[in-house]
């Protein structure tokens, strides 16, 4: 489904990403693991088509096609979504009104028709159930004056929504509380399916004790330092990042 | 500059689709200004002998006056004797029905989105439709009439109700208000007039619509609404103009007198021509529009949506003198191009427990100016007075600018006040935010700043709320690169 190759991507004078390749298939799920400032939000949001963020080499192809020359509102209408670590506020849009408008949007480029006005209250009812989400919380502006964990919250509910084909969550789980966690967990894991993907970037192995990965890779100053299996997780939680950067200096030094 | 910031200023760039312009015959008298041309309008009218007089007064003050020089706008000096003070398209005799009104500007109407056959109009709205200098038509007429509301153009009520145009005109803004007002008072042609008895509910929106078509015209109208004890109106006024490259004149007055528990809405989307992309152009919409809370209870809200002119300069108020008088007041302003807006609003109170809102949201893009001034005042009568006001500016680029001068007089301790501003620009992350959810750039602005302008357009009649968003959005629309 997706493939990066020496993906190199600067931001201002700066690289950020020095030569990262990742493999992904459908139905897969994949966590990104690696301290502050390495680089996981930068690869999440060129992902995502974010064009601050400049590819300087490499390539992504998504389902065949070169993502990099894929404008980021194309890109979820082919099925891509990004939970933002920082979900933005957009103050007076109604967040049914903003997702009504996505998902035609979707809907459009597949084909299908506009969704009408009762199946799309169901829709959002249905999954408002799924995520324990408040009403309220559903009518009030984008993220508007909504807490951390709200915010976070209303990423997975859109996500639920808008049914991607790869989700990539960047820290979802930063700033949940611990049930929060779990509805989000398990509303994640209620979207798992052979056709669908995820790449879930977080901080702590506890999220992946719900959602357990495939494969865990630990992103280390813009690159991909060590892959494995959830186990890797559990190792990172007890030992920190700092072994592996002696690993990677050491490696280096070999090369 | 990023390619966002790139994209966010093509969005403001955008064509006005009402710059088209009518052929049609016109009795229009030359270019200048003098008694004998007061004279000659007031004539043209058939107008009884006191309102030359007001006319002539009104002129004579304005000789002695000098253009208003505080705005912030630039604009070459006005030749006032470049301008043609009366232009109406030609005919026979006043039309007594539709099927009398020349076709054409039957056609015009319908170009711009406002028919004027009864059976193709929105079921709850009656029209009025200025062009040029005169009323053309205005439609629901004897409806209204069995209510005993009058709605018709302003000539019409100085020939058929003379007394409440002789008690009501100038009352509210007299002729030596201010330099665009006395000149309006001198030369107005048309413009609208209303007039709801005690206790009477307007059952439909009421509403203008403007339109300048003459080359070298200035358009000068009034418009007069009065709503006696416990009545209630909606009114509003929409306007559009060819596309020239000359600048043209509106100068318009507006006076609103709301009685004991009486309540005037009045709305105006104002789509002028803006002008072109090097500010060549548009026209210069001067306009005094003030209401006065006469009665006890009484209640005035403007709201205004202003996307077009390439300059605007006007200040909706209202005088508060009942007690318990509420004035509000509601603006979107948006400038794009070159456009230069300076529009707020002033709230006099005089009256105990009177109340205003002021909520002002402007929009700048491209190289617009954006300025809000708006004075709330306090007078020494006017004991437990409140006011809120929220002036909130929104930057789409980072060619174009915004203003806020808020004055505040308080004269008497007890008043309430409350004052918030904000300032923000169009962030790149919202953007993205928005187009990550598949959201295209263009739909991303116009939503974004819908948003913006929520608070505004709910206070508009439904189908003008739809028509606002609309044109917000086309306004904002354009090549995304
Ligand atoms: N636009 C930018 N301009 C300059 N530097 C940037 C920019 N964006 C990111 N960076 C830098 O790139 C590095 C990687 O940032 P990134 O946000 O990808 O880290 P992260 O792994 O997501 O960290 P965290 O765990 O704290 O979220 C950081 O040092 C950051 O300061
Ligand atoms: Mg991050």
């Amino acid at each position: 489904m997706l493939e990066i190759k020496d993906l190199h991507v600067k931001a201002g004078d700066k690289e950020i990403l020095h030569g990262i390749n990742l493999k992904v298939k459908a139905g897969e799920v994949h966590s990104i693991m690696g301290p502050n400032g390495s680089g996981k939000s930068t690869l999440a949001q060129v992902l995502a088509g974010r064009e601050s963020y400049e590819v300087t080499a490499g390539q992504i192809t998504y389902e065949g096609k070169d993502l990099l020359q894929i404008a980021p509102e194309d890109r979820a209408r082919l099925g891509i979504f990004m939970a933002f670590q920082y979900p933005v506020e957009i103050p007076g849009v109604s967040n049914t009104y903003f997702l009504k408008a996505a998902l035609n949007a979707i809907r459009k480029e597949r084909g299908e028709e506009e969704v009408d006005a009762l199946d799309f209250l169901n829709l959002v009812k249905e999954k408002m159930e799924l995520l324990k989400i408040d009403e309220k919380l559903i009518s009030r502006p984008v993220n508007e004056g909504f807490s951390g964990g709200e915010k976070k919250r209303n990423e997975i509910f859109q996500l639920a929504v808008l049914e991607p084909k790869l989700a990539i969550l960047d820290e979802t789980d930063s700033g949940l509380d611990i049930d929060a966690l779990k509805v989000v967990a398990h509303g994640v894991n209620s979207l798992r399916s052979k056709d669908r993907a995820f790449i879930v970037v977080t901080h702590y192995q506890r999220i992946l004790n719900y959602i357990i990965p495939d494969y865990v890779h630990v992103l280390y100053d813009g690159r991909v330092v060590k892959s494995g299996g959830k186990q890797l997780a559990i190792e990172l939680e007890k030992k920190g990042y700092s072994w592996l950067g002696e690993e990677t200096v050491s490696a280096q030094l070999v090369n | 500059m990023p390619t966002e910031t790139k994209q966010i200023q093509d969005l403001a760039s955008q064509e006005y689709k009402y710059g088209f312009y009518t052929d049609i015959e016109a009795d229009s008298i030359p270019a200048g200004l003098n008694e004998d041309v007061v004279a000659l309008i007031s004539a043209k009218k058939n107008e009884p002998e006191f309102m030359l007089e007001w006319r002539l007064k009104a002129y004579r003050h304005w000789l002695t006056m000098k253009e208003p020089k505080w705005p912030n706008v630039h604009y070459p000096p006005i030749d006032y004797q470049g301008i043609v003070y009366y232009s109406a398209p030609k005919k026979k005799d006043s039309p007594k029905s539709l099927d009398e009104v020349d076709p054409e500007l039957l056609e015009t109407y319908r170009k711009l989105g406002i028919p004027l056959g009864e059976q193709e109009l929105l079921a709850g709205v009656a029209v009025d439709a200025v062009f040029d200098s005169v009323s053309v038509a205005t439609t629901f007429k004897e409806k209204l009439a069995e209510l005993g509301i009058i709605f018709c153009s302003f000539s019409e009520a100085v020939g058929d109700h003379p007394e409440l145009v002789k008690q009501y005109l100038g009352s509210v803004v007299p002729y030596t208000d201010n330099f665009f007002a006395s000149l309006n008072s001198a030369v107005f042609s048309d413009g609208s007039f209303c007039y709801i008895p005690e206790g009477v509910r307007c059952p439909m929106e009421l509403s203008t619509y403007f339109r300048i078509n003459a080359k070298n015209t200035g358009q000068f109208e009034r418009t007069l609404i009065i709503a006696e004890k416990g009545s209630y109106v909606s009114y509003l006024e929409g306007c559009t103009a060819p596309m020239r490259d000359e600048n043209q004149l509106h100068a318009a007055v507006v006076e609103l007198i709301a009685h004991d528990d009486a309540q005037i809405k009045y709305s105006t989307i104002q789509n002028w021509y803006p002008g072109d992309d090097e500010g060549k152009g548009g026209i210069y919409n001067f306009v005094t529009k003030r209401g006065k809370c006469l009665g006890r209870n009484s209640k005035i809200s403007w709201t205004q949506v202003e996307t077009g002119s390439a300059i605007t300069w006007k200040y909706p108020s209202c005088i508060l003198l009942g007690d318990n008088s509420i004035g509000e007041f509601y603006s979107v302003a948006l400038t794009k191009k070159r456009q230069q807006a300076d529009t707020g609003t002033k709230m006099i109170h005089i009256g105990k427990n009177t109340r205003s809102t002021v909520i002002s949201k402007g929009i700048s893009a491209g190289h617009g100016q954006n300025t809000y001034r708006g004075l709330i005042k306090i007078s020494k009568s006017a004991t437990g007075a409140r006011n809120y006001t929220q002036c909130d500016s929104m930057l789409i680029g980072d060619q174009c600018g915004a203003h806020t001068f808020p004055y505040i007089e308080i004269k008497n301790s007890t008043a309430q006040m409350e004052h918030e501003a904000s300032t923000s620009k169009i962030g790149e992350d919202q953007m993205f935010y928005c187009q990550s959810r598949g959201l295209s750039a263009e739909d991303a602005v116009s939503m974004i700043v819908n948003g913006f302008c929520k608070k505004v357009f709910k206070e508009l009649p439904m189908e003008f709320a739809v028509e606002a968003d609309r044109l917000l959005s086309v306004n904002l629309e354009g090549s995304v690169g």
